[in-house]
C-alpha cells in the first residue's frame, strides 16, 4: 500500500492532514501529546491562545454539518485565528463554478488553512495538490475515504480512559462500515497505534469487500462482536440505507445491529461506549446506553475541540518552521 | 508515388511472414515483394535496415470526440494522432453528438476522415435510436453506410427483450454486434473495481459481477439469435474464461481488451489518481494477468487503445466526478511490445492481435501486406526507447498515467493506402 506523502513535507513534518494511513506512530502520538496540552486551556475561563493569530482559517464545507464544523471554527478561534466558514452547496457549485475555481478564489484572499468536509472521496487529496504551497489542507471527512481528526478525538478519548498501552486492547466497531469514513480512518489509527484486536461488526452489505485486507477481523453477529471488548464504536445508520437494499428496515437493524444495555453485557465490564454523531437513538443505539455509565459521546466533543486546536497548530506551525528554516 | 521500402525485417501475421524483404508500393497499393514489377520507378526509398515492417495497426476502440465534443478532440486531431501510433484503420464508438444513429452522421464522419486523410476511420453504428436502449436503431441504412457493426457502448438497454430483438435484427443484416458487457445496476455508482483499493480509499466499487453476470446473459441470447458478437474491452479473468468456453463450443463471439488493462490493475490508482480512472474499471493483478494469458491464447484477437482524449478540466476534480478514459493512441504499440519482452507472447503473435486479428473482428481487407492489399503500412524501431512527454503528443488529450514512462518500441513511418501520413521528425528522408 503506498501512503500519503504529500502530507509530509521535506523535512518529515505534517503540512497538511488528509488521512492518518500512512502516518507514523510517533507523530500520531505527539498530535494527541499537544492535544493533552490543549485541554487545560479548553478549560480556563480564558480559553484562548495567540497560536495563530493574523492566520485565517476558512472551513469550507460543500456537506452540510454542524459538529464538525463548530468544533473546528472553536478550535480556530481559540488558536486566535480569524474563521471563513463557506457553505459551498448553496454557492458557487451551483452557478457552475469548478471546485477549482473556487479554490482559487479563496486562495486570492490570501487564507492559510482550508478545512475541506466534501461529499466524494478523495477531495481533500485533490484540493492539498493544487493549492499553492503557503496554504494547508485539512481533511474534515471526504466521502466514504477518510476522516483523520474524528480518528485521532477517538484516539484520544480512548487513551484518556484506557491508557497508552493499545495492544491490550479489543475494539469492535458496529454498523455501516462500507459507507463510513470514519471507521476508516479508525481502523487505520487503531492499527498505527498497535491495537490488540480490530473488529468490525455489520451484516454482508455493509462491510466493504475484502475488509480484512485493511487490518480487521469481521463479524456479523453482534454479540459475538462485540464479546470481551474494551472499546465499543457505534456508528451512525444513513436513513437512505434503506432505499438501495442494503437493509429491509430499521426495526430489524435495531433488532440484530442496535446496542442495547443487555447486548452490552457481553463487552468486558469497564467497556467504553462511543459514537462519531449525531446518534439515531432507537437505530444504532438505544438511549439507555447512550446516555448510560459507560458511554463517553459527548466527552468525544469536547475532546474534539483539544485534538483540532492541537492539529491545526502542528500544521500552521510546521509552516513557519520550514520557512524560516529556508530564509 | 511509388515507393520502395527497403530492407526491412517483414512481419505479416496474416500471411506467417517473418523475414527480410523490399516492399514496392504504387497506386497505394502494395504491388511486389523482393522483385520490383515492369516499369516500376522508385520514387521513394525508405531504407528499413534494423526496422520492423508491419501492416498498419487496426484499433478497434478510438473516440475521436467529433462531432460533438470538440473542445477535447477532433477526427483531424485525433487521427493525426493514430498515424503517429501506426494505427491506420480505426473504429470509432457511436456515442457522439449527434448519435451515429442515422446514415448522415456515419457518412459525415467518414467524409471528415477522408478530408483529413491521416487514418481510415470506420464508424459504429447505433444498436437503439440515441442509443437509448428502446427502439433499434436503422441498421440496414446504417451498414449501408459504411458502419461495420452495431453497438450501444456501455449506455443500458431497457431489457433483455431489447437486446435479444436487436442481436436478431443485427444478424438478419449480417452485422456483429459490439457489446460492452456491464449489469448497470450492479456497477449503480463505482468508479473502481471493488476490492483492496476501494474499501481503502473509500471509492465506490464495481464488482466483478457486473462485467460476468451481463457477460453471461449476452452469450445466452447469442447462443439463441445466433448473431456474430465481439466483446469490447473485457476487464476480469472471469469473463475472458466464460468467453473463451462460449468459443471452445463454437459461438461466434469475439474479445478484444485495452492496452492499458494488460498493463494496469486499480494499485495504480495509489491516492486518487484519475488518469487511472477507467470503464471498465482496472481490476486485480490476477485479472490483468489472465487477461494477457487470454491474448496469448488469442481467445482475446485484438488490443486496442480504448482512445479517450479529454481536456485537462475533466481530469481535474475528486476522483469519483472525472470523466473516464485514457489518451492512447500514442501508446497502444509500445505498451502491446512489452508483453513481447516480458515473455507474455511473440512478436508475429503480438502483432497478430493489433493487425489481423482486429481486421477479421470488422470483417475487412486490412491488416495484411499481401501483394493486391492497400499499402497499409507501419514501420517501427523496436529498440527506440523513448520518453511520452505532454508537449510532443499529437493527440488533443493529454491525460494518461504513462507520461513520463520509458517506453519501448517507436513508430518512424505510417503509410495510408501508399501514402506516407507519418514520419517521425528527425528521421532522414
Amino acid at each position: 500500500m503506498k501512503n500519503s506523502h504529500i502530507q509530509i513535507d521535506e523535512n518529515g513534518r505534517l503540512c497538511h492532514l488528509l488521512t492518518i494511513e500512512g502516518l507514523e506512530r510517533q507523530m500520531v502520538l505527539d498530535i494527541l501529546d499537544t492535544a493533552e496540552s490543549f485541554i487545560s486551556v479548553t478549560e480556563q475561563t480564558v480559553k484562548k491562545v495567540p497560536l495563530l493569530r493574523g492566520k485565517t482559517v476558512v472551513n469550507l464545507f460543500f456537506e452540510a454539518s454542524t459538529r464538525t464544523r463548530t468544533t473546528f471554527e472553536l478550535a480556530a478561534k481559540r488558536l486566535s485565528a480569524d474563521v471563513l466558514n463557506l457553505n459551498i452547496t448553496a454557492s458557487a457549485t451551483t452557478k457552475g463554478e469548478t471546485l477549482l475555481d473556487t479554490l482559487r478564489n479563496l486562495e486570492a484572499m490570501h487564507c492559510d488553512m482550508f478545512v475541506v468536509r466534501h461529499a466524494d472521496s478523495g477531495t481533500a487529496h485533490f484540493i492539498a495538490q493544487h493549492v499553492p504551497p503557503h496554504i494547508s489542507v485539512i481533511n474534515a471527512g471526504d466521502g466514504r475515504h477518510a476522516h483523520p481528526t474524528q480518528a485521532l478525538l477517538d484516539m484520544f478519548t480512548i487513551r484518556r480512559h484506557k491508557g497508552a498501552d493499545f495492544s491490550k486492547l479489543r475494539i469492535a466497531i458496529v454498523g455501516d462500515i462500507l459507507h463510513s469514513r470514519v471507521a476508516r480512518s479508525q481502523i487505520h489509527a487503531l492499527n498505527v497505534l498497535g491495537a490488540g484486536e480490530i473488529r468490525v461488526v455489520g451484516p454482508k452489505t455493509l462491510i466493504p469487500a475484502q475488509a480484512e485486507a485493511i487490518g480487521v477481523k469481521v463479524f456479523h453477529d453482534l454479540g459475538r462482536g462485540i464479546e470481551d471488548a474494551d472499546v465499543v464504536i457505534m456508528l451512525r445508520l444513513q436513513k437512505e440505507r434503506m432505499q438501495g437494499a442494503l437493509l429491509p428496515s430499521e426495526h430489524e437493524y435495531f433488532q440484530l445491529y442496535g446496542l442495547t444495555e443487555e447486548k452490552l453485557a457481553a463487552a468486558k465490564p469497564d467497556v467504553i461506549v462511543m459514537h462519531p454523531g449525531p446518534i439515531n437513538r432507537g437505530v444504532e443505539m438505544a438511549s439507555e446506553v447512550a446516555d448510560g455509565p459507560h458511554s463517553v459521546i459527548l466527552e468525544q466533543v469536547t475532546n474534539g475541540i483539544a485534538v483540532r486546536m492541537a492539529v491545526m497548530s502542528m500544521v500552521l506551525g510546521n509552516r513557519y518552521a520550514s520557512v524560516e528554516e529556508r530564509s | 508515388m511509388q515507393i520502395r521500402i527497403r530492407g526491412g525485417r517483414v512481419i505479416d501475421p496474416a500471411s506467417g511472414t517473418d523475414a527480410v524483404h523490399d516492399l514496392y508500393v504504387a497506386d497505394g497499393r502494395i504491388v511486389a515483394w523482393d522483385q520490383a514489377p515492369d516499369g516500376f520507378r522508385v520514387d521513394r526509398e525508405i531504407q528499413a535496415d534494423g526496422l520492423i515492417v508491419c501492416p498498419g495497426l487496426v484499433d478497434l476502440g478510438v473516440r475521436l470526440r467529433e462531432p460533438g465534443q470538440e473542445h477535447k478532440a477532433t477526427i483531424a486531431s485525433e487521427t493525426r494522432a493514430a498515424a503517429a501510433g501506426g494505427i491506420t484503420t480505426l473504429c470509432c464508438p457511436p456515442d457522439t453528438d449527434p448519435i451515429i444513429d442515422t446514415p448522415a452522421v456515419a457518412a459525415l464522419i467518414q467524409q471528415r476522415a477522408t478530408q483529413v486523410g491521416h487514418a481510415r476511420v470506420l464508424p459504429l453504428g447505433a444498436l437503439t435510436q440515441k442509443l437509448e436502449g428502446n427502439q433499434l436503431s436503422e441498421m440496414a441504412a446504417l451498414k449501408q453506410a459504411g458502419c461495420v457493426g452495431v453497438s450501444n457502448t456501455l449506455r443500458p438497454l431497457a431489457s433483455n427483450l431489447v437486446l435479444r430483438r436487436a442481436m436478431e435484427y443485427a444478424a438478419t443484416f449480417d452485422l456483429t454486434i459490439f457489446l460492452h458487457s456491464e449489469d448497470p445496476a450492479l456497477r449503480n455508482t463505482g468508479c473502481v473495481h471493488e476490492g483492496i483499493v476501494s474499501a481503502r480509499l473509500g471509492l465506490p466499487g464495481i464488482p466483478e459481477a457486473a462485467e460476468t453476470a451481463a457477460v453471461a446473459r449476452d452469450l445466452a441470447l447469442i447462443e439463441h439469435t445466433g448473431v456474430r458478437a465481439h466483446f469490447c474491452r473485457l476487464s476480469t479473468a472471469r469473463a475472458m474464461q466464460m468467453v473463451a468456453r462460449a468459443q471452445h463450443d463454437g459461438l461466434p463471439v469475439t474479445a478484444d481488451v485495452s492496452a492499458h488493462h494488460l498493463h494496469l490493475t486499480d494499485q495504480d490508482i495509489a491516492d486518487f489518481d484519475s488518469q487511472c480512472h477507467v470503464l471498465p474499471p482496472l481490476r486485480t493483478r490476477k485479472d490483468r494477468d489472465e487477461l494477457r494469458a487470454g491474448v496469448a491464447r488469442s481467445v482475446i484477437t485484438a488490443i486496442c487503445s480504448d482512445h479517450q482524449p479529454h481536456e485537462p478540466d475533466a481530469k481535474l476534480a475528486p476522483f469519483t466526478a472525472t470523466e473516464p478514459g485514457i489518451s492512447a493512441l500514442e501508446t497502444l504499440l509500445p505498451l502491446s511490445l512489452s508483453l513481447v519482452d516480458e515473455g507474455v507472447l511473440p512478436l508475429m503473435d503480438l502483432l497478430a492481435r493489433l493487425t489481423a486479428g482486429p481486421a477479421r473482428v470488422l470483417g475487412i481487407d486490412a491488416g495484411t501486406l499481401r501483394v493486391g492489399a492497400a499499402a497499409d503500412i507501419c514501420i517501427f524501431d523496436p529498440n527506440c526507447e523513448w520518453r511520452l512527454d505532454a508537449n510532443t503528443m499529437l493527440s488533443r488529450g493529454r491525460n494518461t498515467p504513462f507520461l513520463g514512462r520509458r517506453l519501448k518500441g517507436r513508430v518512424l513511418y505510417t503509410l495510408l493506402e501508399g501514402k506516407v501520413v507519418h514520419q517521425l521528425e528527425g528521421i532522414g528522408a
